[in-house]
């Protein structure tokens, strides 16, 4: 224990000091050059790490993914298509994708129209009560899936019939007469993704509400001023006025949470493992990669996964250059 | 030339109904004005008070559990501990002084969590120097490609680290890196990078120009600016990103998995992933052993939230 707590305290001093004196270097280097040369070499020195990062971690593996998903399992041999033929057209993997579907258009569709109901609904309170509420709400988005996984056993979980519910769920049924039901294993319905999505829902709702929130408050007054005068009630002050100006956060919310949710890994590997019917993209890959140790339906799944992200990519830049016209 | 009264920050909420402003004679045909601090009317307050509730009472689940003994937590619901609290016997702090060292879980979470604080730390600071040097250069230096290289990062925002597990994994054992902290540190500053430049380049972006110009005319260096003006007027910036990272890095289970995996080094959402499977023996030490996994996340967040919501509104992602 001593020895790492030391080894950490070198990684930060020396991480740090070690950056500090790589700039100082690279600056100093960059200086010794006359001129025009001098201008030309400094952003690299100053942008060059940063660089080097992101394509050690991000760029060389994304290629390197593509290649090795038209090659076999450990990587000796190309196959073609053979991966991406092979997992479309199982039957599993298509499941699979169903749920991956289910999760990005159920998960940030509520965490949208719950943060704007919270949003909403809360900026009616007094100051103080408001702050409390959103404290409350807001909270979940610090723990971890695990944890939060943790967290929902107390409502989810469920003992034997015949033996005490711990589970607040288990006990509701309980006190209708019923038996107990093992929650994550009911795929009717999709029942128990649904209660997965739950968890999801649940860490993420805060951050929907803190972007709608702020947006709402940002409406001008008079244009729902200009409403009332004409004798627009609430419901129609809301959706014809509100909703429209708060609409491009509405938008960046849905599509950040829908990032996320499209690699959901954590809810699902930690609750059920992908069992009964609920498993996911992201759990599939881990699984393709450690359990069967198959590295070219893994690099496919990713690369699939990537295919899928495009449009949002494409959104982003888009969106950047929008705001960087407007700067 | 309206004759509205707006219920202002103060106006008491205990107003009839509908009388507020229907009552007052200067209001022409209007319709009433049902928003703003105050109004809530009593339906509003209880579907926030359930929603609340729904918010709290998994927690409060955990946290009860993790204080009652073995014996209690499996003979009846935690919610029977708050209807008789008095009832003593059921009560115990032993869950935690066994989860926080060696025990029949086989999990030493107060090693894990440890640990997590070794990953933690420097995974969170040196990115943020190396992040902030690349920001100035597109923010305040004029090279060749910089529009380029700087969208190339915007899309890189989205893109999901399972692209980078595999390749970095064939990498790492080929360095005999695998199992070690530097593993994850690596990894982590290269994962968080994007979103690191992406918010100190927007903010630094947004700061006055004619500071920088007028440094330059005095003669300073790019470094020294750098130094002298640019870290300090961003600190605000560097705390959003320091926030976001920490919780990143902490909450993170797949990468430590991956490259830290089970042994000795492993940290604590792993150690309590691992956990979750527990039937037998410590199986009771699992609510208290979530509280250890979350209590730093949380008191991190609530002390410096401003910050987290200030680099959330300036449009932060992660892929």
């Amino acid at each position: 224990m001593a020895i790492k707590l030391i080894n950490a305290v070198l990684a930060i001093v020396g991480g740090i000091g070690g950056a500090m004196i790589l700039f100082w270097i690279l600056n100093k280097l960059a200086e010794s050059l006359r001129g025009k040369w001098e201008d030309r070499v400094k952003p690299w020195m100053f942008a060059g790490p940063a660089i080097l990062a992101i394509g050690t971690y991000l760029i060389f593996p994304a290629l390197q993914t593509i290649h090795d998903s038209f090659a076999n399992d450990q990587t000796t041999a190309y196959v073609g298509l053979k991966n991406y033929t092979d997992l479309l057209g199982e039957k599993d993997f298509r499941n699979v994708l169903v749920n991956n579907l289910l999760w990005i258009i159920i998960v940030p569709a509520l965490t949208v129209i719950f943060g704007l109901g919270v949003a909403v609904l809360a900026d009616r309170l007094q100051p103080r009560a408001e702050k409390l509420a959103k404290t409350v709400i807001f909270l979940p988005m610090a723990i971890s899936m695990v944890g939060a996984a943790t967290i929902w056993r107390s409502i989810y979980e469920y003992q034997p019939v015949g033996t005490p519910q711990t589970g607040l769920l288990n006990a509701i049924m309980g006190l209708f007469g019923r038996d107990p039901v093992y929650w994550y294993s009911v795929d009717n319905l999709k029942l128990n993704s649904l209660l997965l999505m739950v968890i999801l829902i649940w860490t993420q709702v805060g951050y929907s509400m803190v972007l709608l929130s702020s947006a709402i408050k940002a409406v001008p007054e008079d244009t729902i001023e200009a409403g009332r005068i004409d004798g627009a009630g609430e419901k129609r002050i809301f959706f014809s006025i509100v909703v429209p100006q708060i609409w491009p956060t509405v938008v960046t919310v849905f599509i950040t949470v829908l990032i996320g949710v499209m690699k959901v890994f954590d809810v699902v590997f930690v609750t059920t493992n992908g069992n009964y019917n609920t498993d996911v993209v992201g759990r599939r890959f881990y699984a393709e990669m450690f359990t069967y140790r198959n590295f070219g339906y893994a690099a496919t799944i990713v690369v699939l996964l990537m295919l899928a992200i495009t449009p949002v990519l494409v959104y982003q830049v888009r969106q950047f250059r929008r705001e960087e016209a407007n700067r | 030339m309206t004759t509205t009264i707006q219920p202002g920050a103060g106006t008491p909420d205990r107003q009839p109904e509908g009388k507020d402003l229907a009552d007052t004679p200067q209001v022409i045909r209007h319709s009433k004005a049902k928003s703003g601090p105050g109004s809530a009317s009593l339906g509003v307050r209880i579907v926030l008070l359930l929603l609340c509730l729904l918010w709290v009472v998994p927690v409060l689940g955990l946290l009860i559990s993790s204080f009652r003994t073995r014996d209690a937590q499996f003979s009846s619901g935690w919610w029977s501990a708050i209807a008789n609290p008095l009832d003593f016997t059921q009560w115990t702090m032993s869950n935690y002084s066994q989860v926080l060292s060696d025990n029949q879980s086989g999990v030493n979470m107060g090693q894990a969590f440890v640990n997590s604080l070794i990953v933690t730390i420097p995974a969170t600071v040196i990115p943020i120097l190396i992040a902030a040097f690349a920001a100035y250069a597109f923010t305040f230096m004029e090279w060749k490609g910089r529009d380029i290289v700087f969208v190339l990062i915007v899309g890189l925002l989205v893109v999901p680290n399972q692209v980078a597990l595999l390749p970095i994994l064939k990498l790492y054992n080929a360095l005999g890196l695998n199992g070690q902290f530097i593993a994850v540190w690596l990894a982590h500053i290269g994962f968080g990078m994007p979103l690191a430049v992406y918010i100190l380049r927007n903010y630094m972006a947004s700061l006055p120009r004619a500071v920088i110009e007028s440094a330059k005319i005095d003669g300073a260096s790019h470094f020294t600016t750098f130094w002298r003006l640019i870290m300090p007027m961003s600190t605000p910036a560097l705390a959003s990103f320091a926030i976001f990272q920490f919780l990143w890095v902490w909450n993170d289970l797949l990468i430590s998995l991956i490259f830290l995996g089970r042994g000795d080094n492993t940290i604590a959402t792993v150690a309590l992933q691992g956990m979750q499977g527990q039937t037998g023996q410590g199986r009771e030490l699992i609510p208290s052993a979530g509280f250890v996994t979350i209590i730093i996340p949380i008191l991190v967040f609530l002390s410096l939230q401003r910050y987290f919501i200030r680099g959330m509104t300036s449009g932060a992602v992660k892929g």
